[in-house]
């Protein structure tokens, strides 16, 4: 059987970035398993500038982007297999994979990073009513048609949800030839990031209409029209309100899941609200050794934040095989370890990544990330140790389409010894 | 001068399971269907139970057929490799004055020679089913329904059927029927038949076709049922099939897991008058969600991965119309299969066969093909056969809808077998590809292209279900080119 010290399940931002980062931290054994024909994950798809800003201060494609990780990689020679399913992973980490060459067969790790990424919410999570005619997408599936294959998949578009892909996909189907008649957005707000409604719709002229939805879809075999109606605050559409559009396309952006089938299999302890794995300070999972990043974990808006926080996961790991493989070294690494800190999300706040934390084991920082539930002007994301308040930082504006992030210090961490949680709050004074 | 003995209208399950019970006799047989594919009407989209047979009055045809049909299903089953389980169902009374329901339908099933049934109390009944309503307070156990995958049985009927000679026309819709002094002319856009029997197994459409060759008049009238399907990590909410007595809130829906392991609720029932109008309604899947609410507990319907509604073929006799049209000799109809049309199926076969078999004075064929095998499914085999597989053919080794897990093998297989799939939705029914979680988001891509390859057309041509629904409508800045 092989036998690998990391596995990495996954080889788009994420994994590439946690192999990357794991290398650097000592370990030669490591493997990327990738399915699709190449690395990169979805980034490949994605055409369009904007990636890159935080982490190299410029702005690439997501090609351009993907290919700075794919020469390191290659460069550090970690080896990494493509169009490679991981059917399996069991509790004590030994990878069950199939392929073409090899078909069926199975690798032992020491330590496992899940990296798989998310999927897109379907028509049927809505429960969208009407027919299911041809010509109804989500919008990264034409993202691919049309990006990677130079298909149009429709001339006359509506689209549902505006969510950053959508948005991407307005201004896309626009440059390529088809007319984007319209934007609906089921909540009062965007889900999308503020760039993206200003560049890919107000540039061109698309309207969005927010507290909108879809409420009935024509066409027996190609799809003809939909008719789009007013939500009231409890999301149920408005009588009365109902506007039929002419279009042959209805695209999909209205949500992303991270793809955890993997991980609830082999006995991960989920999050309901992120839908992901619940991590700690090393953004390890309930299953010692197994580690999450990127958009598995939580959907990210900007790959940047998913390569950061990648290379912790790939360092954790790393240290997790370390101190497996020389228990004195622990000491070292992990002078004292403490009871774990839980992070609560209070207030206006949806979840944070991670859940616990623990500080005998955490960096001299930690950034911890979390989206609002609602849009706030003029409000303060705030921190309290227990009851003490130990951050306020005033934000102009708060979206749930806008991921946020404070920092932890493991120094400011210590002056409170018998610190039992930490609550992150919005404030609106 | 005739093209074929009998010509079948209509591929269905009805259909082809008379084409393929026909097929066993020394006679030619064409089938004619509208669509592209066999098992696009009623036959699939439905609740994919095979009733145990208590609800049909005692008597009918209806009742007969279906307890018939249900005792034929574990042989054919294998015969015809298609997957059915016996998984049981409960009527639940939810309210003891309602009791008397109950026991009227036990009496019904034992009448109609339902076998094993059983009215159980509240405390049998959950221990049998842990997430049942709390109002339970009885329920009638019938441990012969079954669970089927209605399209493998459409397409096991339709494949064996032609594996012993039987001709498939798609994409062929009958147009007129016309007596003639013997049998019939069958006109179509693209040609006329001439048959001398014709077995009129067209669904909804039947009254149509009835109507064409008969003054005594049929009518029927579609019955829409919504359904919404659920996520596989919901399938084990239930594992047998949860009915509710019709009560203070009108017929029942159900919940049931389905043969592959998803949860599938409904349906709901609207007479409609388009008879193609399989769109779903906000008010209907509503009703879904609102009455299992009542028979079952915690069901997430955030799982809910896809809603669809299908059409019961409704006739106002409420009994299946299994006969020789009066005043049209030779012309058979097969009409007003509502529910339990799928259960009854087989036997529907079996009734019609026998029916020409002593008209047309038949006699068995000395070759006739009773087992047919289905399309490999490597999830069934063991770690080295599977192995064994990929190096003999390494396009089982890859997985293209990882949602369902189904490999390039099986889709390329499910394209270039005998009346293999010619659209995105007949690879789907076929192997599941894009029937999972993420509604063929991912696969979606790659499956057009493996139907372009296979089928030698370009991917633009390639179609959801049939002409008409092609996918792509254009190559990227295509008309503004047509502008310079």
């Amino acid at each position: 059987m092989k036998a690998y010290d990391i596995v990495i399940i996954g080889g788009g931002p994420a994994g590439l970035a946690a192999a990357i980062s794991a290398k650097k931290a000592g370990i030669e054994s490591i493997l990327i398993l990738e399915r699709d024909q190449e690395l990169g994950g979805i980034l490949n798809q994605c055409i369009h500038n904007g990636f890159g800003l935080h982490i190299f201060q410029e702005e690439l494609t997501g090609p351009e982007y993907a290919d700075r990780y794919i020469r390191q990689v290659k460069a550090l020679n970690i080896e990494y297999q493509l169009n490679t399913m991981v059917m399996e992973i069991s509790r004590d980490k030994l990878v069950t994979v199939m392929n073409r060459e090899e078909g069926l067969f199975q690798i032992q790790a020491k330590a496992v990073v899940l990296a798989m990424g998310c999927r897109e919410r379907s028509r049927g999570a809505l429960n969208i009513p009407g027919f299911r005619p041809a010509g109804i997408f989500s919008a990264g599936t034409a993202q691919r048609l049309v990006n990677r294959e130079g298909y149009l998949p429709g001339r006359e578009v509506v689209i549902l949800g505006s969510g950053d892909i959508g948005l991407i996909m307005a201004r896309r189907m626009t440059l390529e030839g088809a007319k984007v008649k319209v934007v609906a957005e089921l909540m009062p707000y965007s889900g999308g990031l503020k760039r993206n409604i200003v560049q890919c719709l107000d540039d061109f002229g698309i309207p969005l209409k927010l507290s909108h939805t879809v409420v009935d879809i024509k066409g027996k075999k190609r799809l003809e029209s939909v008719t789009l109606a007013r939500v009231d605050e409890k999301g149920k559409p408005v009588l009365g309100t109902e506007e039929e559009y002419s279009c042959d396309t209805l695209l999909l952006s209205v949500g992303l899941i991270p793809e955890n089938e993997l991980s609830v299999s082999m006995g991960v302890e989920m999050d309901s609200v992120t839908s992901g794995p619940r991590v700690n300070e090393s953004l390890e999972t309930s299953i010692p050794g197994v580690f999450a990043c990127g958009n598995v974990l939580h959907v990210h808006d900007l790959v940047d934040f998913v390569s950061e926080e990648a290379a912790l996961a790939g360092k954790c790991a790393a240290l997790h095989v370390l101190r497996k493989e020389d228990e004195g070294k622990l000491a070292e690494i992990f002078p004292e370890e403490k009871e774990n800190i839980r992070l609560v999300a209070g207030e206006g706040i949806r979840y944070t990544v991670p859940a616990v934390i623990n500080i005998g084991r955490m960096e001299e920082e930690l950034k911890v990330r979390f989206r609002v539930g609602s849009v706030y002007k003029n409000a303060f994301i705030t921190v309290y140790f227990d009851e003490e308040e130990v951050f306020r930082k005033k934000k102009l504006i708060l979206a749930p389409g806008e991921m946020e992030e404070v920092e932890l210090t493991k120094e400011k961490l210590e002056e409170f010894p018998r610190l039992s949680q930490i609550i992150l709050r919005i404030e609106e004074k | 001068m005739f093209d074929y003995d009998v010509i079948i209208i209509g591929a269905g399950v009805c259909g082809t399971a008379i084409a393929r019970e026909l097929s066993r006799y020394q006679v030619r047989i064409g089938v004619l269907e509208k669509e592209e594919d066999v098992c696009c009407g009623t036959s699939k989209a439905n609740s994919a139970i095979i009733h145990a047979g208590f609800d049909a009055p005692e008597g009918s045809l209806m009742a007969k057929l279906n307890v018939r049909g249900n005792e034929m299903m574990d042989k054919l089953s294998r015969d015809l490799d298609f997957p059915f389980k016996r998984n049981g169902s409960l009527v639940l009374c939810l309210n003891e004055e309602d009791r008397p329901k109950l026991e009227t339908l036990y009496e019904r099933g034992i009448a109609n020679g339902v076998k094993e049934l059983k009215i159980l109390e509240r405390d049998e009944v959950l221990k049998l089913e842990e997430n049942l309503s709390d109002e339970v307070s009885a329920a009638l156990h019938a441990p012969t329904g079954g669970i089927v995958c209605p399209f493998q049985m459409n397409i096991a009927f339709a494949e064996n059927a032609h594996a012993n000679g039987v001709e498939f026309y798609f994409d062929t819709e009958v147009e007129n029927i016309e007596k003639l002094e013997e049998g019939f002319a069958i006109k179509t856009k693209s040609r006329t038949f001439k048959a001398k029997y014709v077995v009129n197994a067209a669904g909804v459409h039947a009254d149509r076709l009835h109507n064409m060759v008969s003054t005594r008049t049929l009518r029927i009238t579609p019955r829409k049922g919504e359904y919404c399907l659920l996520d596989k990590a919901a399938g084990k909410l239930v594992s047998r099939t949860i009915f509710s007595l019709p009560g203070r809130f009108g017929k029942g829906v159900l919940v049931t897991p389905t043969i592959h392991g998803n949860l599938l609720m409904g349906p709901t029932a609207t007479d409609i008058s388009d008879k193609e109008g399989t769109n779903t309604t906000r008010e209907g899947l509503e009703e879904v969600l609102k009455k299992t609410a009542k028979s079952v507990k915690n069901i997430p319907v955030k799982q809910i991965i896809t809603s669809f509604a299908g059409l019961r073929a409704h006739e106002e006799g409420r009994e299946f119309i299994i006969e020789e049209a009066e005043d049209a000799r030779g012309f058979i109809d097969c009409a007003g299969i509502q529910s339990p049309g799928l259960s009854s199926c087989p036997a529907i076969g079996e009734m019609v066969a026998q029916l020409l078999k002593e008209k047309m004075q038949l006699k068995e064929k000395e070759s006739f093909i009773f087992t047919r095998t289905g399309m490999l499914n490597p999830k069934d085999l063991s770690l080295e056969e599977r192995n064994r597989l990929i190096r003999e053919n390494p396009a089982y080794g890859t997985i293209v809808c990882r949602c369902e897990m189904v490999t390039e093998g099986e889709i390329v297989d499910a394209i270039t077998r005998p009346l293999g799939a010619r659209s995105l939705d007949g690879v789907k029914r076929r192997t599941r590809a894009g029937m999972g979680r993420c509604q063929s988001g991912f696969c979606s891509p790659r499956t057009m292209e493996i139907l372009a390859e296979r089928l030698d057309i370009h991917k633009p041509e390639v179609t959801k279900m049939g002409a008409g629904s092609e996918l792509i409508l254009g190559t990227n800045k295509d008309t503004l080119e047509d502008k310079e």
